[in-house]
């Protein structure tokens, strides 16, 4: 649905995204990750066709970005949710939307019914004849979602649609990509927010002007390799350390009768190193396996690259 | 290049102007002004005792009065052009616009006819009253209706339209710089000094403004708005907007 390959864009001297090479399959939420000037509103903009790439090709559906005639197929595949939400402050919330049904050529019977069903599902069809000037935040950000989906695109994109939103406003916003998401749509979410996007989207991408990793978000905290088995026990025994030692195991660690064992596949490690401490004599009150989370993934690789 | 879609973007402009009054009574005042001060002048300096105004002297008096419509049409669309481009940059709603089926020239077309159409009617409306005044104060010493003729059917046909398209053009221009509406509203707003230029060589005897000249200058404003209308393509680009209009 949505291919890059070594998509790269330069102002002048300043390359803001550096050879990007990603797929997001139909139906998929990916999720960008990245700290500010990372590039991740240069690319949703090359994508949607509003800025040219300097090299490379990406493709929409079929259609690639960069040729004129297919940038208006493009644009109306597709829905964008900046992050200013850029309404028209002097205009109801239900002109707003008529305005953007009309640019979309959609008649008046399906721009009243698809209107009538984006600020029901939004919260915010009583609202519908307040001026979009008068509304809060978060329902300036939900007409904005209304306003990207209002000819039914096939891909959405959205650029940091929860960022400075109140923890309500916030929720409803996930809450209703989450609906998105049922529905099968494609959904390319730009984002700061790492619990967001880990319970938000099928695949991840951190970028920092390169793509520096790729995945779902197991696989990204996987990939940091920092996996350890921590298992509570009654007491350690110098007998249970020497049977560890025997299974010629990664960096065994105790303190407070808590062994840490470092491990490259706890899940299939683990049976025999309970085995082996029981045996010893020691009693088990718990076993727990913990990886790198999503942030220490993002945090290492944002690091590693400034 | 779709005009049902620059007309969508027009009309959604002219609604947000309709509902702002300010604009509104901007556009009103000037030509207003002009419709009710120039007849007004007439009956001063005609008053008894004064020696009134020299018959002949009458046709290149008004012509000067009426070229002063051509000047409210330089000025009056800076106030909606900058509103309806540099309003929309600094709301930064032009984002969203530019992400539509919607091509530069089809939303420019309508910020174009959007900025065009109020001041438009504004100024025809007025000279309305502004001809049927001046028949009336001039009618007992010319013995004749002057109004209309050809020199203001020129002005209100032809100059007035080209002012009006120079001034968007201009307004185009200068929103790619301006940061707020009202810096966008003074750039636009030096479009009054070349045509008072015109008038004040008009009144110091410079130049005569007959038909002729009413033409030539027409068609100067016209040569002129041709080559800003390629600069205002070249400036009014996605690319342009989105990454370097600050």
């Amino acid at each position: 649905m949505i291919e890059a390959e070594n998509l790269t864009k330069k102002f002048g001297n300043l390359t803001a995204v550096d050879y990007l090479t990603l797929k997001v399959n139909a139906g998929e939420v990916f999720g960008f990750l990245g700290p500010n000037g990372a590039g991740k509103t240069t690319t949703v903009r090359m994508l949607c066709c509003l800025i040219s790439k300097t090299s490379g090709t990406a493709k929409i559906s079929d259609y690639t970005i960069g040729e004129e005639s297919d940038c208006l197929k493009i644009r109306k595949l597709i829905g964008l949710v900046p992050d200013n939400v850029g309404l028209y402050d002097d205009l109801t919330a239900y002109e707003n939307l008529d305005f953007y049904g009309k640019l979309y050529k959609l008649n008046k019977a399906d721009r009243k019914t698809n209107i009538q069903h984006f600020l029901e599902m939004l919260g915010l069809w009583e609202k519908r004849d307040v001026m979009a000037g008068t509304f809060s935040k978060g329902m300036k950000q939900k007409l904005a979602i209304a306003r990207a989906l209002i000819h039914d695109p096939q891909i959405l994109f959205m650029d940091e649609p929860t960022a400075s939103l109140d923890p309500e406003s916030a929720k409803t916003v996930r809450d209703f990509i989450l609906k998105l998401k049922k529905e099968k749509k494609t959904i390319f979410l730009n984002t700061h927010n790492l619990d967001e996007a880990q319970r938000i989207c099928d695949k991840i991408g951190i970028l920092n002007t390169k793509l520096m990793a790729l995945g779902s978000p197991e696989e990204l905290e996987r990939s940091m390799g920092n996996r350890r088995t921590v298992i509570q026990l009654e007491k350690i025994s110098e007998r249970i350390l020497k049977s560890l030692e025997n299974l010629s195991l990664g960096n065994i660690t105790s303190e407070d009768n808590k062994l840490t064992i470092k491990l490259d596949d706890p899940y299939n490690e683990n049976p025999a190193i309970v085995r082996a401490i029981v045996q010893a004599g020691g009693n088990v009150q718990s076993v727990s396996v913990f990886s790198s989370t999503l942030e220490e993934t993002y945090l290492k690789l944002v690091r590693k690259r400034e | 290049m779709n005009l049902s879609a620059a007309w969508i973007v027009a009309q959604k402009d002219l609604k947000s102007i309709r509902r702002k009054k300010s604009i509104l009574y901007s556009l009103i005042f000037f030509p207003l002004l002009l419709s009710l001060l120039f007849p007004g002048v007439i009956v001063f300096a005609s008053r008894p005792g004064t020696g009134g105004i020299p018959v002949d002297y009458f046709p290149s008096l008004l012509n000067a009065f009426s070229f002063f419509f051509v000047i409210a049409a330089a000025v009056l669309p800076t106030a909606i052009a900058s509103y309806s481009i540099v309003g929309e940059k600094v709301e930064k709603s032009l984002e969203p616009l530019l992400a539509t089926p919607t091509t530069d020239g089809e939303i420019l077309l309508g910020k174009s006819i959007a900025a065009f159409l109020p001041p438009l009617i504004a100024i025809f409306a007025c000279s309305i009253l502004y001809m049927i005044l001046i028949d009336y104060v001039t009618y007992p010493t010319l013995g004749y209706i002057i109004f209309p003729n050809v020199s203001l059917a020129i002005i209100l046909f032809i100059a007035i339209p080209l002012a009006e398209v120079l001034s968007i053009e201009l307004s185009v221009i200068a929103s790619s710089r301006a940061t707020d509406v009202r810096a966008a509203n003074q750039i636009g707003g030096l479009m009054f000094i070349p045509f008072m230029i015109i008038y004040i060589g008009s009144e110091i005897g410079l130049i005569v403004l007959n038909d002729t000249n009413l033409l030539i200058i027409s068609a100067v404003i016209f040569v002129v708005d041709i080559a800003l209308f390629y600069l205002g393509k070249a400036t009014f680009q996605r690319e342009e907007i989105l990454t370097k209009w600050k």
